[in-house]
């Protein structure tokens, strides 16, 4: 059995935000392999580890950055990645993104190859949450997202999901898109040899051509949504403290929050 | 010239950052209380092969390089001046043993370096009698038949608790000076090897100096590293490596100075505004982060050529090495002095980090050579050249 883990390079979490005009400045940012795809890529070698699968692939959309994210997933233990770099891919949105993922999956033997297909929960710069599900959609499979644990036994697999105030526990047949959360396991740290091993993992590339998609399938021109604004979050205001005698602050909180917060 | 780092470089930096956050910055304060470095928190290093960063795969390295080195000692520096003059040392034994070892004494020592199976590596240079002046060692190495017996004592010994093998220099030829010092590895254990006196210091508390008494030690003449009459130049050849590796180690407390006084500057009010508005405080920042990032690229631009040299595609780096050890150390001083004058009374107390900084910083222009010996290095090497 094989698995594959689709990753994506985001902006440092450390990294301070600045908008110039209405674009983002891009100058300072330093990236990384977004955390919850490590957690996927942690899972997925680990299943390599026990014996369950035999190859771990990897799979980034991006610029020349995206094979940074791609490397470090081959440090934590993944066999090999592949890289779709293309100008025309700016400006995408999730839907394209999905699109163009599967494309490359396809090509890569698809789900003829790869029957555990893991992602990371959400991404942190864009957070739409969207293309797991999008991806099982296009593919015609299940979905399991925000899951904690997952053990495959043969043909099928047993994921535990978190919802609010507990846990769903889904038995699906495979091949199947799970999407790890925080808590599906630790980690570890790519050790020195593991990082210099990385180096010689191949990663293939794949411009939209190589996947057979038209250029106005994809970046700006073939999304459905548009960018229209970026804005800071607003600053968050001091909070505002009631005083007085017991009866008299009651009265009054009551008063704010109906009046003026309006949620009672 | 390209000054960015490649995706391997940076691959590292993060991994050695999140580790150094993560399993370092927690037990911090007890490491410097408790004057200890945790024997897991070592083992874990070794296993991650931060201990033995330059030593290739053959020997259980990752066979990285010095600019690798000097990146990661940046990182763990910045959380804890202790546990990065802890690795530096043991990266620079183990690479000691590996420059200047033989195949035998390669495979002997170096895997247990790089296993964690020896926790750490020491070296033994200085002596009461002899620090900056390291050509007037007492210690005596005679040979009796198949062994060296060594006498003699040794101070300041940075990871002599916990070190596994030590390089020892000692005098093997009284008669021929400097040409008559050798470098023996000594085993821990080894009958007639005692750990003296752990030193109380000014900072870096949590990575042990002790003394070393050499009563009647004996060791197989195999243990020879080199040849008898090489030592000065070994040991002096592996200080330059060491030697980036402090200045490494500068650069890494510098940023902690820096981080510490932005976050400071932004928070504190005083006349009703942050202090970080008023100039006499963005002066010192700005001072600092020019120093800090002058002493990164004299650091970096020694480890590359460090690293070119070991290749045999360019010359030697001492001065460079010197020059990057003299600035970076005399520059954190500096930044740590500020950082602690930015926080007012606040720096002067154990509950802000920059009281620590200041402290831990102090020793970096004095060990692996004074600053007045680098500057005597550099000097030479341009007068004589």
């Amino acid at each position: 059995m094989k698995a594959v883990c689709f990753v994506k390079s985001v902006p440092d979490t450390e990294t301070r935000v600045r908008l110039t005009g209405n674009r983002l400045d891009k100058s300072e940012i330093k990236y990384i392999l977004n955390p919850y795809c490590e957690f996927a890529v942690e899972e997925a070698v680990r299943k390599k580890e026990a014996g369950i699968v035999d190859e771990v692939l990897v799979i980034s959309m991006g610029p020349s950055r995206a094979q940074e994210a791609i490397r470090s997933a081959l440090a934590i233990g993944a066999d090999r990645g592949v890289h779709i770099e293309d100008d025309n891919l700016d400006g995408s949105d999730a839907i394209v993104t999905a699109r163009v993922l599967v494309e490359a999956f396809k090509k890569e033997g698809g789900l003829d190859n790869y029957q555990i297909l893991l992602f990371g929960l959400r991404a942190i710069d864009g957070d739409t949450w969207s293309v797991p599900s999008m991806i099982a959609e296009l593919l015609g499979i299940p979905a399991v997202t925000n899951i904690v644990k997952l053990d495959i036994n043969g043909n099928k697999a047993i994921a535990i999901r978190m919802v609010e105030g507990g846990e769903e526990v889904f038995e699906v047949e495979l091949p199947c898109v799970f999407a790890a959360r925080k808590g599906l396991n630790e980690p570890r740290y790519p050790s020195l040899p593991s990082i210099m091993k990385a180096k010689k993992k191949p990663i293939t590339r794949y411009t939209i051509s190589d996947l057979g998609i038209p250029s106005d399938a994809v970046g700006k021109v073939g999304s459905f949504t548009e960018v229209l604004e970026y804005t800071l979050p607003p600053q968050r205001q001091a909070g505002k403290k009631v005083e007085g005698e017991p009866e008299q602050v009651v009265e009054e909180l009551i008063k704010f929050l109906r009046e003026v917060a309006n949620i009672i | 010239m390209n000054f960015a780092l490649s995706e391997e470089y940076k691959i590292l930096q993060k991994m050695v950052r999140d580790f150094a956050e993560k399993e370092i910055a927690p037990i911090v304060d007890r490491v410097e209380s408790e004057e200890n470095i945790p024997d897991e928190l070592l083992a874990k290093m070794a296993e991650l092969g931060l201990n033995t960063i330059t030593i290739p795969e053959e020997y259980g390295g990752p066979g990285m390089d010095t600019i690798s080195f000097a990146l990661a000692i940046m990182e763990v520096a910045r959380v804890s001046a202790s546990v990065a003059v802890a690795m530096s040392v043991t990266n620079m034994v183990a690479e000691g043993i590996y420059r200047f070892g033989n195949e035998e004494q390669r495979r002997k020592y170096l895997p247990k370096l790089a296993r964690g199976e020896y926790l750490a590596g020491a070296f033994a240079l200085t002596e009461p009698g002899a620090g900056s002046d390291a050509g007037s060692i007492r210690t005596t190495a005679v040979k009796e038949g198949n062994e060296y017996v060594i006498n003699g004592n040794k101070v300041f010994i940075t990871n002599g608790l916990k070190a596994g093998i030590f390089m020892v220099a000692a005098v093997t030829d009284k008669e021929k000076g400097k040409k008559g010092i050798s470098v023996i590895l000594v085993e821990r254990g080894t009958p007639g090897l005692t750990i003296g006196k752990k030193e109380k210091k000014m900072g870096q508390r949590g990575s042990d100096t002790v003394e070393l008494v050499f009563d009647n030690c004996k060791v197989p003449i195999t243990n020879l590293l080199g040849n008898e009459g090489d030592g000065f130049k070994i040991m002096l050849a592996d200080l330059d490596g060491g030697r980036i590796g402090i200045g490494a180690l500068a650069c890494g407390v510098m940023r902690a100075c820096v981080d510490e006084m932005v976050k400071y500057s932004k928070e504190r009010v005083q006349f009703g505004q942050p202090i970080a508005n008023f100039q006499a405080i963005q002066w010192m920042i700005a001072d600092s982060v020019t120093e800090l990032e002058a002493a990164e690229l004299l650091v970096l631009r020694a480890a590359w050529l460090k690293d070119r040299f070991l290749k045999g595609e360019g010359g030697r780096f001492t001065k460079e090495a010197s020059i990057a050890k003299l600035f970076a150390t005399e520059a954190a001083n500096r930044v740590a002095y500020r950082a602690v004058q930015v926080h007012g009374g606040y720096g002067y107390i154990e509950e802000f980090p920059v009281e620590r900084f200041y402290r831990d910083i102090r020793v970096t222009t004095i060990y692996e050579g004074t600053s007045e010996i680098q500057r005597l290095v550099i000097a030479r090497s341009i007068l004589e050249g």
